[in-house]
């Protein structure tokens, strides 16, 4: 991502900081401020994915399962009674990376198609393993009391927890920015392009891909964490191949191997989600909105076919004055 | 006991078999176009649907699917025309995501023709008993001539892809497409015409699962994923890899759901025996797979040399 | 000056009238897809027949309901309530057919003091100890029906029977009724996962603890499959099935002449005579061509009772005066004259019915006895709500 395009990423996330403020000046409900919060979290995730995706080439067809293992992480500490935010996100970063240093640790053995399945297979995995945790609901899921935060900052106020996820993909956001612009991030790259002349140059292809499956992994799951807080609910459902399937479409949609692409692709997806069955209803006749989805995956085809680069690549093509 | 385990050696062979119709058509494709097909679940519910509904206009089971199976195979030709042509050079994420894209499409079409909710068809008088196939075993009519079904198009395949021309041309195009091509294989109608047989046949598993439960939106998802299972296990592109891998499969999942909760039982408290084991059972299948490409990479018996 | 007093003045007088009167809003939650959509469509209908009857204003007021299809997924029926509650701002979420579902949407809603009322899942989750001054049920309560039918098989001397039910709270619930009234032996308890389509493995094993009676309870699509493989599998002859919520008519018309005879247990029956239930069967059956089932009968039930309890407090925007109007019951119900208990779940009579082939062709049940009477839920004991 160079220097140049990252007005997107300034112009985004001021707008981001924006919306709460506007939403309360133009007297709308709650809902919205909550709407977006989701937003932000899911696309916390989406660029968790994009950093292995976009920069790593690293296909991973089971994503959503970091969600889901940070969410119940949040969730059994909260079934516990342990609500201490202090202590459930550090515990989600720990117990997501050794869930993904696992399952990369087996993944990047292979590659290509491979690589897609097996991910989608560690992922059915844990969603299962989800479903069989009677004690936590299984199936049904469980109820989530939001994480305390020892007075700083309190989470049950809409407002506040919106900023506060903001202010936590802001710094995510960052240290992705810095990571991928390290030497690390160089040799990701370079993996992503030609992995064999890398191999050749002398470097340990296998470690660097691993370490970045696992930040993304960590990374991943603190949107878990964050999103069984907004929801105040986990449920394996959350962990369901579609999800993931849901996320690799955010990045492609966004932008892949730019970061911010994916904050924009999640925006637009899950808009799309919420308002195209209204726009459907009123353009084409009331009732039509319930088939949405037909027109999802059509424009999905369409998609992969003629906008690869996704909003981030037509936005970088606007040519903006300086001033 | 011993009963109990025969007749859920047939359950699981029954389940097996449905497998195998999915995954023939997949491993096919995958193999020798390398395309990831996501969408090819989708073919199961039109094979269905379509199914149920000529079953319904002609009044007759065996001439609804008769007719069933060749609609299936032009919906398969169609969609690998004007879809699928695109994707051949695309790589591997594309293929993914616009296949998903078409589960969305075919699912939403389905459910404004048919709407949302499950269709229940019936099966004819013949088929709707049993047939005692040890003593004191009576087992659904209908299974057992799912199993012959599944076994007879296994050796339907087999024949065609060993002992045919079109067999010889399809282990070329597996094993090696861009030298097939070279030799002067007319790929496109080779690919248009694998693809229509394999969404054949999972149309066929979708016309025999539709009288046994219920045919809905979305019923070839979960059958899906346990297909790139069975051909992960099995090998790409190796029908006798799938073959062998969906009855392993289908083996495993029916008697571990049946047999896993009865041994938990024994140790820890009835319900969460009951809730854990079916879950644990699923995650067996998966636990298999990621052993078997440990040891072997490419599969059991994996058809790739190029 | 005096233009713009006057005009202050009109703007006053017209929110006063029915112009600026507010609205009921009702969201209704089903399942529409799926296996379960068979139940989610039939209480549909009845609730637009209900509307229909109250001439689409709740309490005579201007009314408009929210349909959402919950897909029998919790998450996305507490996505659902949330919006209904939150962006929509609906005065009662209604409906939901799932225990497991409404366990989930319950905290949620009842805390956000918008009414709760239920018109099939009656969890016991929510009828004791966590019961709510929010939330209200107008069906029955899960353990229930299954007690009736506990009771039937021990008065009448059925020995060895199998226990079978889905792994949720309605299944445990079930399966708890039956065995507070059924004493003798059990010779098996199986729980099948919730949307299991596929039973073989499950009737293979029953059939091999050879039990004297089935009982089970599979609900919607999952009874249909279960009837269906159960015949199959040559064992309706042999060993009888009794049932709660599995043969219905929801799952009669695909299943045809194989349950007839199947005995089951429940509040209601379209034979139920009243006048309230002999007017909602024959204007169901005109408007839309088949015989309502007992989720029909408890959505329409639904329409009545929201609206009797608005024209008694007169009003919505009083919200204890509308409980107090809700509790009070006495609305016309296709059951007769129900009360609530302190835990806000009906009292009521329990009927032992048959699957039956009607004189007109069509499959139906018919009661042939009463086995409880103004019966009382389990539960109500440990709801610490009194009025």
């Amino acid at each position: 991502m160079s220097a140049d395009k990252l007005w997107i990423t300034w112009a985004g996330m001021a707008l981001l900081a924006l919306i709460p403020i506007l939403i309360q000046v133009f007297e709308l409900p709650v809902f919205y401020t909550e709407m977006f919060c989701r937003i932000m979290i899911l696309a916390l995730a989406a660029m968790s994915l994009d950093l292995i995706l976009g920069f790593g080439g690293m296909v991973s067809f089971g994503h959503a399962v970091y969600l889901g293992i940070g969410s119940y992480t949040v969730g059994i500490f909260s079934f516990y009674e342990i609500d201490n935010g202090f202590i459930q996100f550090p515990a989600t970063l720990v117990i997501c990376g050794i869930f993904a240093l696992l399952i990369g640790m087996m993944s990047l053995r292979t590659s290509g198609v491979y690589f897609i399945m097996i991910t989608l297979a560690f992922a059915q995995m844990v969603f299962f393993l989800g479903i069989s945790l009677e004690e936590f609901g299984g199936d049904d899921g469980m109820p989530v009391y939001r994480s305390e935060f020892g007075g700083w900052i309190d989470l049950n106020d809409p407002l506040s927890f919106y900023y506060f996820v903001f202010a936590i993909l802001l710094l995510l956001l960052f240290l992705c920015h810095r990571i991928i612009h390290s030497r690390f991030g160089m040799v990701l790259q370079g993996c992503k392009s030609n992995e064999a002349r890398m191999q050749a140059l002398g470097f340990p292809t296998y470690r660097y891909k691993l370490a970045a499956f696992v930040i993304s992994g960590m990374i991943c799951g603190i949107a878990g964490a964050l999103f069984a807080n907004w929801n105040e609910f986990v449920s394996p459902a959350i962990m369901h191949w579609t999800r993931s399937g849901d996320l690799l479409i955010m990045v492609i949609l966004g932008g892949m191997g730019t970061l911010f692409g994916p904050v924009l692709g999640t925006v637009l997806f899950l808009l799309l989600e919420e308002y195209l069955p209204e726009w459907m209803d009123a353009l084409l006749f009331p009732g039509a909105g319930e088939h949405w989805m037909g027109v999802m995956g059509p424009l999905l085809i369409l998609l992969v076919l003629f906008a690869r680069g996704g909003i981030h690549s037509l936005l970088g093509r606007l040519r903006i004055r300086n001033g | 006991m011993g009963l109990l385990l025969i007749e859920q050696a047939f359950n699981g062979l029954q389940f097996g078999v449905m497998l195998f119709l999915i995954a023939a058509g997949l491993t096919l494709v995958f193999g020798i176009m390398d395309l990831v097909n996501l969408s090819h679940g989708s073919l199961v519910m039109v094979g269905a649907y379509l199914a149920t509904t000529l079953i319904e206009w002609t009044g007759s089971f065996l001439l609804g699917i008769l007719f069933a199976l060749p609609a299936t195979f032009l919906v398969g030709v169609v969609v690998e025309v004007l879809v699928l042509r695109t994707l051949y050079e695309r790589d591997h994420l594309d293929q993914v995501l616009a296949t998903f894209g078409l589960i969305l499409f075919f699912n939403e079409v389905i459910r404004i023709v048919w709407g949302p909710a499950s269709l229940y068809s019936g099966l004819p008088e013949g088929l709707s008993g049993h047939v005692e196939i040890l003593p004191g075993v009576p087992y659904p009519t209908f299974r057992l001539m799912i199993i012959l079904a599944g076994l007879l198009v296994a050796v339907l395949i087999y024949v065609i892809v060993a002992k045919t021309r079109l067999g010889m041309l399809i282990r070329a195009g597996a094993s090696n497409r861009e030298m097939a091509g070279a030799l002067g294989v007319n790929i496109r109608m080779l690919f248009t015409l694998v693809f229509g047989l394999g969404a054949s046949f999972a149309g066929l598993a979708g016309m025999m699962l539709g009288p046994l439960t219920s045919v809905e939106p979305g019923m070839g998802e979960p059958l899906l994923i346990l297909a790139f299972v069975v051909i992960i296990i099995g090998g790409i592109g190796s029908i006798r890899g799938a073959f062998m891998a969906s009855i392993l499969v289908g083996l495993v999942d029916t008697l571990g759901r049946v047999f896993l909760p009865m041994l938990l039982r024994s140790m820890v408290a009835d319900s969460t025996a009951d809730g854990v084991g079916p879950a644990l059972a699923s995650m067996l299948i998966y636990i298999l797979m990621a052993g078997i490409l440990v040891i072997r990479p490419r599969g059991l018996f994996p058809a790739r040399t190029g | 000056m005096n233009k713009k007093i006057l005009g202050v003045l009109i703007v006053f007088g017209l929110m006063g009238s029915p112009l600026y009167a507010e609205k009921v809003k009702v969201g209704f939650m089903t399942t529409l897809s799926g296996p379960a959509g068979i139940i989610g469509k039939q209480m549909k209908h009845a609730f637009q027949l209900g509307l229909d009857h109250i001439g689409n204003a709740f309490g005579g007021m201007e009314s408009s309901v929210i349909y959402g299809d919950d897909q029998r997924k919790p998450d996305v029926a507490k996505q659902l309530a949330d919006k209904m509650v939150k962006k929509h701002q609906v005065h009662f979420v209604t409906g939901v057919i799932w225990s497991n579902l409404l366990v989930a949407i319950h905290g949620p809603v009842t805390r956000s003091n918008t009414f709760l009322v239920s018109a099939n899942a009656g969890p016991s989750t929510v009828a004791g100890k966590r019961c709510s001054e929010n939330f209200f049920n107008v069906s029955w309560q899960n353990d229930q029906t299954p007690e009736a039918m506990g009771k039937y098989l021990q008065d009448n001397g059925i020995n060895n029977v199998y226990l079978m039910a889905p792994n949720y709270q309605a299944g445990k619930d079930m399966l708890a009724g039956v065995q507070r009234y059924y004493k003798r032996k059990i010779s098996g308890k199986v729980f099948t996962k919730l949307g299991q389509k596929d039973f073989q493995a499950e009737i293979s094993t029953l059939r091999a603890s050879n039990p004297g009676a089935v009982f089970v309870f599979q609900p919607g699509g999952m009874g249909i499959n279960f009837v269906k493989q159960y015949n199959q599998a040559g064992l309706m002859g042999s060993v009888p099935l009794y049932t709660a919520f599995t043969v219905d008519a929801v799952s009669l018309p695909a299943l045809k002449g194989s349950a007839v005879g199947v005995l089951g247990t429940q509040t209601w029956s379209p034979d139920l005579d009243n006048p309230v239930n002999r007017r909602f069967v024959r204007d169901f059956r005109k408007k839309y061509g088949y015989i309502p089932s007992f989720y029909a009968a408890q959505s329409y039930d639904l329409v009545r009772f929201i609206d009797h309890a608005i024209r008694v407090a007169g009003g919505i925007s009083d919200r204890d005066a509308l409980r107090d109007a809700m509790r009070l019951g006495g609305y016309p119900s296709t059951r007769g004259n129900l009360r609530f208990n302190n835990n806000h779940f009906p009292i009521q009579n329990f009927y032992l019915r048959e699957a039956v082939k009607d004189s007109d062709g069509s499959y139906t049940t018919k009661i042939i006895d009463t086995v409880f009477t103004d019966h009382g839920d389990n539960y109500a004991k440990d709801c610490r709500m009194k009025w």
